[in-house]
């Protein structure tokens, strides 16, 4: 197993790995068990299923979930249109503003949610006020919170392909700048834009500073507003929630590696 | 084809003619969709708290909010928020690292790798409110834990009063995102140690711990320490999780922000809120700044 080590000090590391672990794993599976025992309490000591049954019929969170998937898809639509041109352009023909694009996408990592929503709540009358109150406004506050992550993953795709080749291949033959976006370099770094949009999906439906202090309803203001109610329901769409992200991201983990095979097969 | 030297005028010497945005100008213009948003939904609001932390509440120039933060209760505020900022930071660098260490001994692409990272990927960038009521259902006043402990020990978790909900209570609940942080950050440095230099240590008669205290250690300490940093702005940053933890008082910065947005505001404080963002973004930006630094001097050693 460890390939780092000699054989003659891997009985003492591996009790000390073996130790880690199981601390540790037993520390941050500890409240996911808590969760699962707490959500599904019935009355006077047995077990019930209310709280799960609970979620699909309330219907102020079926309706702030929908909100947030919708959110959620929005924003890495939002996201991608945004980044996906201008990254790729700013390669091929304005190296000279990659300085300036790469920081403006990773300053939100500088600038905490908190912070920046004390700017957009002057800036968000002005949006309500043209384009009405609807929650999925947010999704202009979303794509700016994703940046950061979604700038890496696509730099990285970006970086794995020849694209200067490939766009004046395509170019020779005759193709479009749209051609040569949405034909060639599209395709050629997918699982980078799909990597990019995982994480923005979950970021976003895991979002709760800026909606709650723009008061809309999305689906962690709800469960926050509902765990001073009733906390079995907020504790099981919890849990659900942090199963929901941990499948996106094991996905992800996936795709990764994929893409370098690619990468190996394609070079 | 070589990019280039001239910035800009690119379309006259292209090898490839034809329609598109050839001139300089119209090169430009790709990228002002890109901008314009940036710049109306990230730079101006930004710019707006800035700004507003040196105006009066009748828009003239003023320093009166930033002497307010170095008093009275924001300057509490802002020292409990370092010393919880700095205490999880230390104990989810260290346990983070370890657990970084086992994990790296395993295989790259095993399933304890994967779990592990997607699970720290999750609880370190998603987990906001889902956290909080993650401890509730543990240790909150009806927790499994608790219930546990009353029920076959006897022992009340809240003997001293309800620490879960205060300062002791944030800082568990933050080593819960800490530790999961320091990983995804710290486990690409351990992948950068190269067997070669722990063999050169063997083929010389060096232990595991000459290996640690000469190689290992002072090639990771750069790494350690910034992303020490990155914990700690983390951390300073954090809203959600105590947000929903903490609805009585404010006792961090985050909070008392909250308490400008949702209430009711003392007549000349209006900007208050505004000054005690820019004091995070001031903290938050020499810690990631000083994490920058840390990165590139470990990054001499991957090449």
């Amino acid at each position: 197993m460890a390939a780092v080590t000699k054989p003659r000090r891997s009985a003492g590391s591996a009790v000390a790995r073996f130790a880690i672990l199981l601390v540790l794993g037993g520390f941050f599976l500890l409240p996911l068990v808590a969760m699962a025992e707490f959500s599904t309490r019935g009355a006077g000591g047995t077990r019930s299923l209310a709280s799960w049954a609970a979620i699909v019929d309330d219907p102020d969170l079926v309706e702030a979930i929908l909100v947030s998937v919708q959110l959620a898809v929005a924003s890495s639509l939002l996201m991608l249109v945004l980044l996906v041109p201008t990254m790729t352009w700013i390669r091929l023909r304005l190296p000279a503003l990659r300085r300036l694009v790469e920081f403006l996408c990773l300053l939100p990592v500088a600038i905490p949610a908190i912070v920046l929503v004390v700017g957009m709540a002057p800036l968000y009358a002005w949006v309500n006020y043209f384009l009405g109150d609807s929650p999925l406004t947010l999704t202009f506050a979303y794509a700016v919170l994703v940046l950061p992550f979604a700038y890496r993953a696509i730099d990285a795709g970006l970086s794995s392909i020849d694209l200067k080749t490939l766009a004046e291949a395509a170019r020779g033959l005759g193709a479009s700048w749209g051609t040569v976006l949405v034909r060639v370099v599209v395709p050629n770094i997918r699982t980078a834009l799909l990597g990019a949009s995982l994480l923005s999906v979950a970021l976003v439906l895991g979002e709760f500073t800026i909606a709650s202090l723009l008061n809309f309803d999305t689906l962690q203001v709800r469960v926050n507003l509902l765990g001073k109610r009733d906390a079995g329901v907020s504790i099981a769409v919890s849990l659900l929630s942090l199963l929901f992200a941990f499948a996106l991201l094991f996905l992800l983990s996936f795709i990764g590696r994929r893409r370098r095979d690619t990468a190996v097969e394609e070079g | 084809m070589v990019a280039p030297v001239t910035t800009g005028v690119g379309g006259a010497d292209r090898a490839s003619p034809g329609p598109g945005p050839g001139r300089s100008w119209l090169a430009w213009l790709v990228v002002v969709p890109f901008l314009a948003y940036v710049g109306t939904f990230l730079v101006y609001p930004t710019a707006l708290v800035l700004a507003g932390s040196f105006q009066g509440s009748d828009g003239s120039f003023t320093l009166d909010n930033l002497a307010d933060l170095t008093r009275g209760v924001y300057l509490q505020a802002f020292l409990r928020s370092v010393e919880l900022s700095a205490i999880t930071a230390l104990l989810g660098a260290v346990l983070g690292a370890l657990l970084s260490w086992a994990v790296a001994a395993g295989e790259p692409e095993g399933p304890l790798r994967r779990v592990v990272v997607a699970g720290a990927g999750v609880l370190a960038q998603f987990g906001g409110v889902p956290l909080a009521f993650a401890f509730l259902a543990t240790i909150g006043f009806q927790g499994f834990v608790t219930q546990f402990l009353r029920d076959s020990f006897g022992v009340d978790l809240f003997a001293t009063g309800a620490w879960l909900f205060e300062l002791p209570g944030l800082t568990l609940v933050y080593t819960f995102f800490q530790i999961p942080l320091m990983v995804i950050v710290f486990l690409p440095a351990l992948d950068g140690l190269r067997p070669q230099w722990r063999e050169a240590v063997d083929s010389l008669g060096g232990s595991s711990w000459t290996y640690w205290r000469h190689v290992g250690g002072p090639i990771l300490l750069p790494a350690f320490l910034g992303a020490a940093l990155l914990l700690f702005a983390n951390a300073f940053s954090a809203y959600a999780t105590a947000a929903a933890l903490v609805s009585q008082g404010s006792p961090i910065v985050p909070l008392q922000i909250r308490g400008f947005l949702t209430g009711e505001v003392l007549l000349g404080q209006e900007n208050l809120g505004k000054a005690l963002g820019l004091g995070m973004v001031v903290v938050v930006g020499v810690a990631m700044g000083l994490y920058a630094l840390l990165q590139r001097r470990f990054a001499r050693w991957q090449r």
